[in-house]
């Protein structure tokens, strides 16, 4: 990130400082060991995108050139089966689903989570202790643990194949109120003190002054949130049964195989359902970066 | 202010302002309890309800529809610990962490430090390293299950052999491996390299004045520097193994996999709750395997603690 990436004319003159290259500042850099390290990188790289280009090397494929001999070119360059998955089928449905729901859950977590951790870092109540340490308790638990008392509870509530029921179940996620809890913790009392001198209320505090100063964990938090939220398969497959609500990864795990398989609209369809997150992250790499690098040293 | 008349008196009135000013702001925020009330809600619901709950039914005998519910005492538990499914599918879940955990580990590290050190490209890396882990599980599954297919499948084809990855019980449990690696490596990649931009320059410099070379830099440096990070990789990696499930279950298409080589612990207690409706029993197995997450994560905190111990003694 420090280092711009502007191609450097080769230098020689300058002494290889091979292990620790950022030393030597962004000139002169192409170094035996450098471009030895490059290659590998390169190498590592295409190893890990050989997957997304077969997958979409078989999108592009007739149906019978996909089960004929594997080959990475396809023949008879086709676009039948993204139209097939776009126009046929459930999957623009499920799209919108999935929009809905992760929209839905990121934006009831921000706001139920960051009232939490601020409660919890900044005010006094009774049973704020307790509180505190039930939801560090709730830490432990996963929906895979409790899948099944959490669909016979949602199933109590009447909520089994609504959008709610897909929805409400991912909005209490203790981490995030522990991550917020800790960066609130770190920001500088004397401010809030100040406002509160000059006559501001906690609510107040809370929406001008600690709010905008929380953007960077805030866009951390509402980034996973939506990541786990598109991806999120277990839940919504426990909650749906109808394939008109089904999300993306539900939709195209059970119901998309179910009328036999025809690889080049299954790999179209889940191309179509990473699409959007590819783009989002292509657009907000160093906020996602330093999110993941935020949220996992949070939890040192 | 009606304290104006002590205004020249010490201390100075300003620190009186800020002192009782402090006073009322803390006792304003006595009633803070409301900006936690909205979370607890949820909270309440969908966390500290559905425990409670599932604690109940692992003592009864409930069905999906939740009637003919009579208490059996521990007679759940009692058949968990003789059911072999229970312990052949722990055993795979457990197997998958045993394979998995090290593997992400090591690879993470080594695209982590070569993304550090090279200077060009650096943003290419974490896309490409990254990328994976934002598909959805299902995809991977899909993808993964095409990937290995015997005859047409990308590995086969790359790697020049015929092996039925799928379907054979000594490659199926290995083929979910390999898919998760690449799936989600990019995650414990992108925490070691922030640690990795962590560890101050002024350390190398000075070793480097001191005559240490690039290897023993590494040796001294930053792999003590990246203790603490590998720690909290390790911990999350295999709290998140030993609860595989979305992957496994969809390149095996729902299916315990060949001769029931990959069904995992969560995949059995959803079979039991779903497919079998014993909400009882699903509910009792799936505190068995709460207890495992939970002895994991508290010896984990109960590790960090004492190392801070030693630390500060």
């Amino acid at each position: 990130m420090t280092t711009p990436t502007l191609p450097t004319p080769p230098t020689p003159s300058v002494p290889p400082a091979p292990t620790a290259p950022s030393l030597r500042g962004p000139r002169g850099t192409w170094t035996p060991a450098q471009i030895a390290l490059t290659l590998v990188a390169a190498a590592l790289s295409l190893v890990w995108l050989a997957p997304l280009a077969w997958a979409l090397s078989t999108s592009l494929k007739t149906p019978t050139e996909s089960v004929t001999s594997p080959h990475w070119i396809p023949q008879d360059l086709t676009l039948e089966s993204w139209k097939a998955v776009i126009e046929a089928g459930n999957i623009p449905n499920w799209f919108v689903n999935s929009v809905v729901v992760s929209v839905c859950v990121t934006f009831i977590v921000l706001a139920v989570a960051s009232l939490a951790a601020y409660g919890f870092a900044r005010t006094e109540f009774r049973g704020r202790s307790a509180l505190m340490a039930l939801t560090m308790a709730g830490l432990m638990f996963s929906p895979a643990i409790l899948g099944v008392p959490l669909f016979t509870t949602v199933q109590s509530l009447g909520m089994v194949d609504t959008y709610w029921g897909m929805i409400l179940p991912q909005c209490a996620p203790a981490a995030m109120v522990y991550i917020l809890y800790k960066f609130f913790q770190s920001l500088p009392k004397e401010l809030e003190e100040a406002a509160f001198i000059d006559g501001a209320g906690r609510w107040r505090i809370f929406f001008t002054i600690v709010l905008p100063l929380s953007k960077p964990s805030l866009s951390a938090v509402g980034i996973f949130t939506f990541i786990a939220s598109w991806n999120n398969f277990l839940w919504p497959y426990m909650v749906t049964n109808n394939p008109d609500l089904m999300t993306m990864p539900n939709g195209i795990a059970t119901v998309q195989n179910a009328f036999g398989i025809v690889w080049p609209q299954l790999m179209a369809g889940g191309l179509l359902a990473g699409l959007p997150l590819i783009v989002v992250f292509v657009f907000f790499q160093s906020q996602i970066v330093r999110g993941v690098a935020h949220t996992g040293l949070a939890g040192q | 202010m009606s304290t104006l008349a002590h205004a020249r008196t010490l201390p100075p009135r300003t620190a009186v302002a800020a002192d009782s000013a402090r006073a009322r702001w803390s006792r304003r925020f006595q009633h803070g309890g409301w900006f936690v009330a909205p979370f607890f809600v949820l909270y309440g619901l969908f966390v500290v309800l559905p425990v409670v709950r599932g604690l109940y039914l692992s003592f009864t005998d409930a069905n999906i529809s939740g009637d003919h519910t009579g208490f059996v005492g521990l007679d759940n538990y009692r058949e968990a610990l003789k059911d072999d499914l229970v312990w052949d599918s722990l055993w795979h879940s457990v197997q998958f962490t045993l394979y998995v955990v090290p593997v992400i580990v090591v690879v993470a590290l080594l695209m982590a430090l070569i993304a550090h050190h090279t200077v060009h490209f650096k943003w290419l890396w974490r896309l490409c390293f990254f990328a994976p882990f934002l598909l959805p599980s299902a995809v991977i599954g899909n993808l993964w299950w095409w990937l290995f297919q015997p005859t047409n499948g990308m590995v086969n084809h790359v790697l020049g052999l015929d092996t039925p990855w799928l379907t054979q019980k000594s490659t199926a449990m290995l083929a979910v491996v390999v898919a998760t690696l690449w799936w989600t490596v990019g995650f414990s990649f992108l925490l070691y390299l922030a640690a990795l931009q962590n560890i101050p320059h002024h350390l190398y410099e000075a070793a480097e004045l001191d005559g240490a070379n690039a290897f023993q830099r590494m040796l001294h440096i930053t792999v003590p520097n990246l203790r603490n990070i590998t720690g909290l990789v390790l911990a999350l990696q295999v709290l998140a193994s030993l609860q595989v499930f979305d992957q496994a279950v969809v390149m095996y298409q729902f299916g315990p996999g060949p001769e029931e080589s990959t069904r995992t612990f969560v995949q059995y207690t959803l079979e039991q709750g779903f497919t079998s409706y014993r909400v009882g029993y699903a509910s009792a197995i799936s505190f068995i395997l709460f207890i495992i997450v939970a002895a994991v994560a508290l010896g984990r905190m109960w590790l960090l603690r004492n190392r801070e111990e030693v630390a500060t003694r």
